[in-house]
């Protein structure tokens, strides 16, 4: 019963970790029709940052806040450089550019960083355990990421809900042009949500840092997964990322903790200590295949014209 | 579209007899290493040349290319891990097993479009990494040592390098040939109609996703016989080969070559490894140069080295 909740929770985290990175994805594509393969590189990024300022200020929010600031800032210099170019080109064009902006940016932090990872220490009072039900405890740190997290994720609805800033950025994603006759800066609001997207990502990488180690090619597997969860939630709709996005936290956490024990218990040790890795990570991939089979367009398409 | 003497044909027919004649330099020279490198260049210009069967022609933008070249691969591998050595076995295992992949994963692939299609095609393949990562008895994470080559009785040695170099070189050129039969064939116009306008051929009455799936297919196939030769090339098959960043390699080479050209994955297989394999000599941080490069050719290269040729000819 501890570790199913245990589990859950840490599904949950890890769920929500991926709906940061997911919804700077599909807001970029959604509204610039954009696919950025370099969005893994930015959540790198984040977390070659974070690693870097807090190792100087010794104060891990402060350095926090600075490699929040500096991925930002770098999607934006990203943006005003290069993308920005691709705009209203072909899916193709934009895989192939990204594509080269990884290999760039993975270098780049090997020439900068060398090629040794780098480990972003916790400070004391966000390493102890917490009691979250009488007698279960929980790491803080992994319960902070869920509330900030959370709190991100209630921040963005708002803000793209209920805000001027968010109605001109449905409105460009239901119609580009119109907007842009309508008299809106329509550049400006792409390099804005750009920049909010690289942000995204950058706080999903700093915040994943001190659990894992922060190393160059980090981005590219959480990438895949933050495509299944678009392909499974929607292109475009954050709604549907958020929730795909738990949903496969939790598949793919809760699986790879209780799929071994489970085959154990039907086949023979020998053949389910060889099936159970495999199936194990293929799991939301055919969670994935399912989802298309029923409902090619994800389960929440945005744009029901 | 009658043969001429243009830049393009110039140009790939160049490049052939260039091919045709390297082991005759080698040879001449001493240089036993153009020779090593050529072969993996003429394997992965083979795969380049299939995706473009499906990416050129078919329009469907295949981001998981390189899970056959690993499907191709460990079929050789674990086959002769087995103890099955003979080709005659490998290779029509390695084709088969990369067929009914192709059909599966296109055959779900196929229910999307556009981006949609491009991330599922990736997700599977990576899918397809991460089990040959858990295979514990083939070697898992750290690949698979294929210690003999494919035995093809008498017909020829693969253990030597020209005999094996002319063995790649000749399904290299036998696959352009058939990409170019089917291309120009019933089946290739459809699918290049597909292509152009999906709704307008449904309506005519063509079942589209049946050509399309098929289309896939044979990529896939032939794509698996790049495989099974790249294990033979290294000795080694691994899951790194099936990596998500190889199949970026791949469309990378199609494109910058000129997209539904002929030769154009070849052309741009050769220059594409080439110029790494130059930039890794003058730094160890080539992919530094190689990314804005990249930038570069999408920006302001459309259509890639033949389209530069085809714009030339034309003045």
């Amino acid at each position: 019963m501890l570790l199913v909740v245990e589990q859950f929770l840490n599904g949950l985290q890890f769920g929500l970790l991926l709906f940061l990175l997911a919804a700077g994805l599909t807001l970029v594509f959604g509204i610039m029709d954009l696919v950025n393969l370099a969005h893994g590189s930015l959540y790198m990024m984040g977390a070659y940052f974070a690693a870097t300022f807090v190792a100087w200020t010794s104060n891990f929010l402060l350095g926090a806040m600075l490699a929040l600031g500096a991925t930002l800032l770098l999607g934006i210099v990203l943006e005003f450089t290069t993308l920005r170019h691709l705009y209203g080109r072909d899916h193709l064009d934009h895989v192939l550019a990204t594509f080269g902006l990884i290999l760039f940016f993975n270098e780049a932090v090997r020439l900068i960083w060398g090629p040794a990872g780098l480990a972003l220490p916790l400070p004391a009072w966000l390493t102890v355990p917490v009691a979250i039900l009488p007698g279960i405890y929980y790491p803080a740190y992994r319960l902070a990421i869920i509330v900030v997290a959370l709190a991100v994720a209630l921040l963005l609805y708002l803000g793209v809900m209920r805000t001027r800033v968010g109605m001109l950025i449905r409105a460009g994603a239901s119609n580009r042009e119109m907007i842009g006759a309508l008299g809106i800066n329509i550049k400006l609001l792409y390099t804005l949500v750009f920049g909010l997207g690289a942000a995204l990502a950058g706080l999903a990488g700093l915040m994943q840092a001190p659990i894992l180690t922060v190393q160059i090619g980090m981005g590219e597997n959480i990438l895949i997964l933050a495509f299944v969860i678009i392909v499974i939630g929607g292109i475009g709709s954050i709604r549907g990322a958020f929730l795909a996005a738990i949903f496969v936290g939790i598949i793919d956490t809760m699986g790879r903790a209780f799929l071994p024990n489970l085959l154990r218990q039907m086949l023979s040790s020998a053949a389910a200590s060889t099936a159970a890795p495999a199936l194990s990570s293929m799991l939301i991939y055919l969670v994935m295949a399912i989802v298309l089979v029923v409902r090619p367009e994800g389960l929440f398409p945005a744009n029901r014209r | 579209m009658k043969d001429k003497l243009n830049a393009r044909n110039l140009v790939s027919a160049l490049l052939v007899a260039g091919l045709l004649l390297l082991p005759l330099y080698s040879q001449a020279s001493g240089n036993v290493f153009v020779l090593t490198l050529f072969t993996r260049i003429v394997i992965l210009a083979l795969a380049a040349a299939s995706l473009n069967l499906i990416m050129g022609y078919g329009g469907m933008m295949s981001f998981g290319h390189a899970a056959y070249l690993g499907i191709g691969g460990y079929a050789v591998g674990i086959l002769a891990q087995e103890g099955f050595g003979s080709g005659f076995l490998q290779f029509p295992v390695a084709l088969a097993a990369s067929a009914i992949y192709a059909l599966v994963i296109g055959a779900l692939s196929l229910r999307t479009r556009g981006v949609y299609f491009i991330m599922i095609t990736l997700a599977f393949a990576q899918m397809a990494y991460y089990v040959a990562s858990g295979l514990a008895r083939y070697g898992g994470d750290d690949g698979l040592t294929v210690y003999k080559r494919s035995d093809f009785g008498g017909l020829i040695n693969l253990s030597n390098r020209t005999q094996f170099y002319y063995l790649c070189l000749a399904c290299l050129l036998g696959v352009v040939f058939l990409i170019w039969r089917i291309v120009n064939s019933r089946f290739g116009m459809v699918v290049q109609g597909l292509r152009s306008n999906e709704q307008r051929m449904q309506a005519i009455g063509f079942p589209a996703k049946r050509y399309k799936l098929m289309c896939f297919v044979i990529s896939g196939t032939l794509c698996g016989l790049a495989g099974a030769l790249l294990a033979n090339n290294t000795d080694f098959v691994s899951p790194a080969v099936m990596y998500w960043t190889r199949s970026g390699d791949l469309m990378v080479m199609v494109i910058l070559g000129g997209m539904g050209v002929l030769f154009g994955p070849v052309v741009g297989a050769v220059a594409y490894l080439l110029l790494e394999e130059l930039l890794s000599q003058v730094t160890e941080y080539w992919a530094l140069i190689m990314g804005p490069l990249l930038l570069l050719v999408v920006l302001f290269a459309r259509g890639g080295i033949m389209g530069l040729l085809g714009r030339l000819n034309r003045g």
